[in-house]
């Protein structure tokens, strides 16, 4: 069967069984349509977490990134893992046992204050907005170079896709889709690399594969990795760091907290039946994200092993022919992603870490895991199976997202500010229009990405850790912190983190406006935009117990909620 | 539940929380950021064990850390008393 067929085939049965469920599984109550009516079971409910934190830049791009970096990709590695830690034993808990639907409910209730609800609302919506253009645009490019189909077509599928399902289902549909596709995605990544495994040393798990030696040598895989990409003129694989150790710790410690500050996964927590199934299910969320995480580092090392062999052939001094070169390179030639350049004009292909010498002068890092499948010589249902994990990932952490959007407008701005006394019924309806409208603006974004796309994860990222994350955990762990100073906090996070990403990067990402330029020596003690987040939330804490030591003190009330939510 | 039941299981939970944190920190920052070069000098199998930190060992050590925390606290719980919801 060819390629195109399969691809079809896999991808049309994981979207119909998507669609079943959301039938299945309709949302009747706003309990439901939030917090999926809090039943589910904490080992199911950690996979749907799993799935709905998973994004395409975890799925598609992470090991490319890991491929070409190396030791320096731990970052994300680390980054993206730890903050459940910090979810599971400092946020998640507590927030369950509020017991309410969403995050800006429990920061305007906790602070006792209308504003700190509504500017924990446009964090919210700003982090989340600005994440979901870039799940958007992955489904669109994922459809498009799949399904040969253009981009405007592929992501008008997708969309409609995300809105059967959300729309009707609510948490509760989107819950148990996200299981479903935890299943296409975990598959999808896992099977490609275990044969990778088997091949390049003979064990089938990659964890472990990647700490062996080669078959039939008594090489190990790492060192022999290490000893070929030196001898191309590139960094020691294990060791090479393009990050200072500062930036490398900076840069850690603002995905870990940014982790745990996106209101996405912390309303996923919303949805167990209890204090102690919040707890475990951080752990159940981390374990099904540690399966693709602690393979990504297999799949980076096997991909550019397997990619340098085929370019320039170890073992031998002969370089491969760029006329013979398999049907993969031209495959992705033709994207334009892949690029060969012959300089010397011997009609060999030459690779290397010098510019004047190598020839391959483009070798786009997302393409790795697509590619992978294809460089190992796999047959094709693996790689139609690949497009089917892709879409998975993108689709389940727009719909995650799209759905705290939502819950955000129709709950804290509708009913908690602007119109207390609508009826359940009229909220739940509410709701499902804000979904759709936040699908149709996510769509338009998506369709007509704004520049800054691009440097917009850092954005989300530095504005969860800047802002919602601090002012959660002082709600939990202090008994003093008042409105005033949480407030200011988060203004005083948000704000010196958006004027340092803005002063380097652009005004909203336009790069003429940026007035430092995004230079090293411009940043503060060296710290680079991306890793700015944990300072914005070292600003949010010292700013936020300053204020609060020269303001009226926290109410009786609110002090009654902090001891009440610490108890399960 | 008297205040004194209450300050206690919160005492308890602070310092349960604050040990596995350390842990965290030194899994992750430590083995796998700050002394990642001298760590490198051992190996396990055919990874250098700083880096096998940074790219297994940490993540690994995360998950262990929850399901600790969990079956801590359900014991805190216990002990305590303020586990009013039964297994769950």
């Amino acid at each position: 069967m060819s390629l195109q067929l399969l691809t079809y085939l896999i991808v049309g049965a994981t979207f119909a069984l998507y669609i079943g469920i959301a039938i299945w599984a309709r949302a009747g109550s706003t309990s439901e349509f939030y917090v999926a009516g809090g039943h589910i079971n904490p080992v199911a409910n950690g996979m749907a977490t799993a799935a709905d934190w998973m994004s395409a830049a975890s799925f598609i791009s992470m090991a490319g990134m890991i491929a070409f970096l190396g030791y320096g990709g731990s970052i994300f590695l680390m980054g993206w893992t730890g903050g459940f830690v910090l979810l599971a034993m400092c946020l998640a808990p507590y927030l369950r046992k509020y017991g309410k639907f969403t995050v800006p409910e429990f920061i305007g209730e906790r602070y006792y204050s209308r504003t700190a609800r509504i500017v924990a609302v446009i964090c919210l919506i700003v982090a989340s907005v600005t994440y979901v253009i870039g799940q958007m645009k992955g489904i669109g490019v994922a459809f498009s170079r799949f399904l040969e189909v253009d981009y405007s077509t592929g992501l008008l599928t997708g969309m409609l896709i995300v809105f059967v399902y959300a729309v009707m289902g609510g948490m509760k549909g989107i819950t148990y889709t996200q299981i479903a596709q935890y299943c296409v995605l975990i598959f999808a990544y896992t099977v490609p690399v275990v044969f990778i495994s088997l091949q390049l040393t003979g064990n089938p798990l990659p964890q472990i594969g990647l700490g062996s030696t080669l078959v039939g040598q008594d090489t190990y895989l790492l060192d022999k990795l290490d000893q070929i990409v030196v001898d191309l003129g590139f960094d020691q694989y294990t060791t090479s760091a393009k990050l200072s150790t500062l930036n490398m710790f900076a840069y850690t410690l603002s995905l870990m907290i940014g982790t745990a500050g996106l209101p996405h996964v912390i309303i996923r927590f919303f949805t167990v039946p209890s204090v102690k199934a919040a707890r475990s299910s951080a752990g159940w969320a981390l374990v099904f994200i540690a399966i693709l995480y602690t393979t990504a580092p297999a799949v980076g090392a096997m991909a550019r092993f397997n990619l340098i062999d085929t370019v320039s052939p170890i073992d031998s001094s002969e370089q491969l022919a760029y006329d013979e070169r398999p049907q993969w390179f031209k495959n992705w030639e033709t994207t334009g992603l892949l690029k060969h350049e012959d300089k010397n004009g011997d009609g060999l292909i030459q690779y290397s870490a010098d510019t004047d010498t190598n020839e391959m002068v483009r070798v786009d890092r997302d393409i790795m895991v697509l590619a992978n499948p294809e460089i190992a010589g796999l047959p094709n249902w693996v790689i139609a199976l690949i497009a089917a994990g892709g879409l998975a990932a993108a689709l389940s952490t727009a719909a995650g997202l799209l759905l705290a959007i939502s819950s955000a407008i129709s709950h804290d701005l509708l009913k908690g500010v602007f119109k207390p006394d609508i009826t359940e019924k009229q909220e739940l309806n509410a709701s499902r229009v804000a979904m759709a409208v936040a699908i149709v603006g996510a769509g338009y974004l998506g369709l007509n990405p704004p520049d800054f796309a691009a440097g917009t994860v850092a954005l989300a990222f530095g504005l969860a850790a800047s802002s919602l994350f601090p002012a959660l955990m002082m709600g939990i762990f202090s008994l003093r912190m008042n409105s005033a100073g949480a407030i200011a906090g988060m203004v005083a996070g948000l704000g010196v983190t958006l004027l340092y990403v803005f002063q380097h990067k652009g005004i909203m990402f336009v790069a003429s406006t940026s007035f430092l330029g995004d230079m090293q020596p411009n940043w503060f003690l060296g710290i680079e935009p991306n890793a700015f987040g944990a300072v914005g939330a070292l600003v949010n804490f010292m700013v936020a117990v300053i204020v609060c030591r020269f303001t009226q003190p926290i109410t009786e009330q609110a002090k009654q909620l902090v001891l009440t939510i610490r108890t399960p | 539940m008297t205040t004194d039941t209450h300050r206690a299981y919160w005492r308890d939970n602070l310092k349960l929380v604050f040990t596995l944190l350390c842990i965290w920190f030194a899994v992750s920052f430590g083995a796998g950021i700050l002394f990642v070069e001298e760590l490198n000098q051992f190996r396990l199998g055919g990874y250098k064990l700083g880096f096998w930190f940074a790219q297994q060992g940490s993540i690994y050590t995360f998950v262990i850390l929850i399901f600790v925390y969990a079956r801590m606290m359900a014991r805190l719980d216990k002990k305590h008393g303020v586990n009013r919801e039964g297994d769950l």
